[in-house]
């Protein structure tokens, strides 16, 4: 760890930001226990008050961003859900948001990353300057050299409020008719689906749309951040069972009694739900949890969700929280996980037969001509990623032969997907 | 507040400065390296500093340049209400009982030689009319303890150098804050194994802005430190022998 990147990432052969991908990215392979931590290195270099143009270190976080920017009326122009993510993580995952149908991803704002690659050698790349390296960093999970420098655009905001819409859906196709619906009229949206509903209620739930408040419609101080809680130990298992998933799906869902409403709430609420709970997934247990997101392609058509629900709900694997989102923009990093499509996020918690349930999901996503989301990945196998990425991977890997040849930057991740 | 920051490019120094920046107060940075002091300097104008922030070499190892030093952050300044020192080196007991040259620099750098700045900062805050000298020392410099011995003993000296300061140059308007930091997860610190109740930079820097703002002469960061300190103070000479705080 320490401030000046430059120097410390010479002989490291792995970055980690904050640590809060779901998956084993940022943790090193079994034979070399080193990782650098870019959290000391947050300093902000550039910001042009006129065009939106800003530039930090890689340890920068976005919850600093919104904290000094959004007063100024500015935003990330891609936020996922949670502040506790540094730049150099948000580029490496190439991470989206909830207007990744109309915005893209992280990706397509960056216009310059200072690196370190394998040979040692400090550059600067561009969609114009080493433009391989540049498209294989963004969502090249920390496998092409450390980022040590991040220049992005940010976005104008008119408050930093957000008018919110929450819409009750009844099952699954109603849900994609229904985010395509608000697609052109909402720069925001996202679902909760109740994953435990079968049959004709297959995916009901609850759809959220926003967009920025305007300067005459949002209160006139700014949000004030509220109590935040912290768990401070793990829960015992019995808690998140079959049971209680049940009965907080049905009251979540019963909660939305109208079929429309609407409001005014503070961005915080609106983008970063879990965030007001510290330590949030202690919930999970001792054995924790994990994420599953995948996006199923527009050619595999409405039905494709239908069937990998039916995967999971067949096998009862319980998930308390489910998202569903659709993706309208093609990404700019060669294994960046949107294309579009929809995506299912679905928390997971662990027990003796994830494994199994992350094998039969993958298989389906295959099926489906889909693909998975690395950040939240750790347990899809070697030949399932492959048979997803095929010729992206091939074309990630030529762009490492090129650039590091002995593979010298390697994750826990690399060593069981790509076989590092 | 025009305030000079000797060693805020780094740890608990980068957090109290952004704080001051994002106050609005005019800041120059003094420390080793000009290319890291130009990158700082641009992070603090980002976050709400008022004018430019300047940035002027200074190494502590290098007492000689002092005087002039400050002098030049005076100008830059257009005169001087605070100066900050959070510049220092930390080793651990092992590394610095095997390497003699080492415990020596540290001694002097950390002692003698920040002494020698404080004295120069001190005599330009007095021709200002007063002002408030803020200097981070250590809880360390509170008792003799196995881990810190050496480190320690020149953390006590400025402790005292400081003390004295105050009781000599308060009712000319110098505030002399001495600030004892318990352990704060820093970069100084990374490695270490924190104990259960280390605190973060920005805590403690909110903590030492308000003792500048009070001009409190004392402040321990975070605060529950007072009273462990306390209660080490307290134990008898045979309970210090057995255990390995």
């Amino acid at each position: 760890m320490g401030e000046d990147l430059e120097r410390i990432s010479a002989d490291v052969n792995l970055s980690r930001g904050l640590g809060r991908s779901y998956g084993d990215a940022s943790l090193p392979p079994d034979d070399e226990p080193t990782v650098l931590n870019t959290t000391f290195a947050d300093r902000i270099l550039s910001f042009d008050e006129d065009s939106g143009l800003f530039r930090a270190e890689s340890g920068f976080t976005l919850g600093e961003l919104n904290r000094l920017l959004m007063p100024r009326g500015y935003f990330s122009p891609v936020s996922p859900g949670t502040k506790f993510v540094t730049l150099g993580g948000m580029v490496a995952a190439d991470v989206h948001g909830k207007n990744q149908h109309k915005d893209g991803n992280f990706g397509h704002h960056v216009t310059s990353l200072k690196m370190r690659v394998a040979d040692g050698r400090v550059l600067d790349c561009s969609p114009e300057r080493h433009a391989d390296l540049f498209r294989a960093t963004i969502g090249g999970m920390g496998l092409t050299g450390h980022i040590l420098e991040v220049e992005f655009g940010m976005s104008r905001i008119p408050s930093q409020w957000i008018c919110q819409e929450s819409r009750r859906i009844h099952d699954i196709d109603e849900f994609q008719d229904a985010l395509e619906e608000s697609a052109p009229e909402w720069p925001y949206t996202m679902g909760w689906i109740d994953c435990l509903a079968r049959g004709k209620n297959m995916g009901r739930g609850i759809l959220m749309t926003g967009r920025w408040a305007e300067a005459d419609q949002a209160p006139p101080r700014a949000p004030k951040p509220g109590f935040q809680p912290s768990l401070r130990f793990d829960w015992p298992s019995w808690v998140l069972s079959g049971l209680t998933i049940r009965l907080f799906n049905e009251l979540y869902y019963r909660k939305q009694w109208r079929r429309r409403s609407s409001g005014i709430v503070s961005h915080e609420s609106f983008y970063y739900p879990l965030d007001a709970i510290r330590s949030w997934n202690r919930m999970y247990g001792r054995r924790g949890f994990t994420q599953y997101q995948c996006v199923l392609p527009r050619e595999a058509g409405r039905a494709s969700a239908r069937r990998v629900l039916d995967v999971l709900t067949a096998r009862g694997g319980a998930s308390f929280l489910c998202v569903i989102k659709d993706f309208g923009r093609e990404s700019k990093g060669i294994l960046s996980f949107p294309r579009p499509g929809i995506t299912l996020a679905l928390d997971i918690a662990v027990r003796d037969d994830t494994q199994d349930l992350v094998d039969a999901l993958n298989e389906q996503v295959i099926q489906e001509g889909g693909r998975i989301y690395l950040a939240k990945d750790s347990f899809t196998r070697r030949e399932h990623f492959e048979a997803m990425e095929g010729p992206r991977l091939d074309e990630f890997q030529a762009i490492r032969d090129r650039w590091d040849p002995n593979r010298r930057f390697r994750s826990a991740q690399s060593v069981r997907l790509l076989g590092d | 507040m025009r305030v000079a920051f000797l060693g805020a490019t780094k740890g608990m120094g980068r957090a109290l400065a952004r704080l001051t920046a994002e106050r609005g107060d005019t800041i120059c940075l003094l420390g080793r390296n000009s290319v890291d002091l130009e990158r700082s300097a641009a992070d603090l104008s980002v976050r709400g500093a008022t004018g430019p922030v300047r940035g002027v070499v200074c190494d502590l190892e290098k007492p000689e340049a002092f005087t002039s030093a400050i002098d030049a952050a005076r100008e830059a300044l257009g005169g001087l209400d605070a100066v900050v020192v959070t510049a220092g080196v930390f080793a651990t007991q092992e590394e610095l009982e095997a390497d003699p040259a080492l415990a020596e620099r540290l001694v002097r750098i950390n002692f003698s030689n920040t002494v020698m700045f404080c004295e120069a900062a001190k005599k330009a805050l007095l021709e200002e009319g007063g002002g408030t000298l803020c200097v981070f020392s250590s809880v360390a410099g509170e008792r003799g303890r196995k881990p810190v011995i050496i480190y320690g003993a020149a953390k006590a000296g400025l402790t005292r150098y400081l003390e004295g300061l105050d009781h000599k140059h308060h009712a000319e308007g110098l505030r002399v804050v001495t600030v004892k930091p318990g352990f704060v997860k820093t970069s100084m610190t990374a490695g270490l194994e924190p104990p259960p109740f280390a605190g973060e930079p920005d805590a403690v820097a909110r903590r030492v802005l308000g003792a500048m703002d009070r001009g409190a002469p004392v402040v321990y960061a975070p605060a529950l430190w007072r009273l462990i300190m306390a209660v080490i103070r307290a134990l008898p000479r045979a309970i210090m022998r057995r255990i390995n705080f």
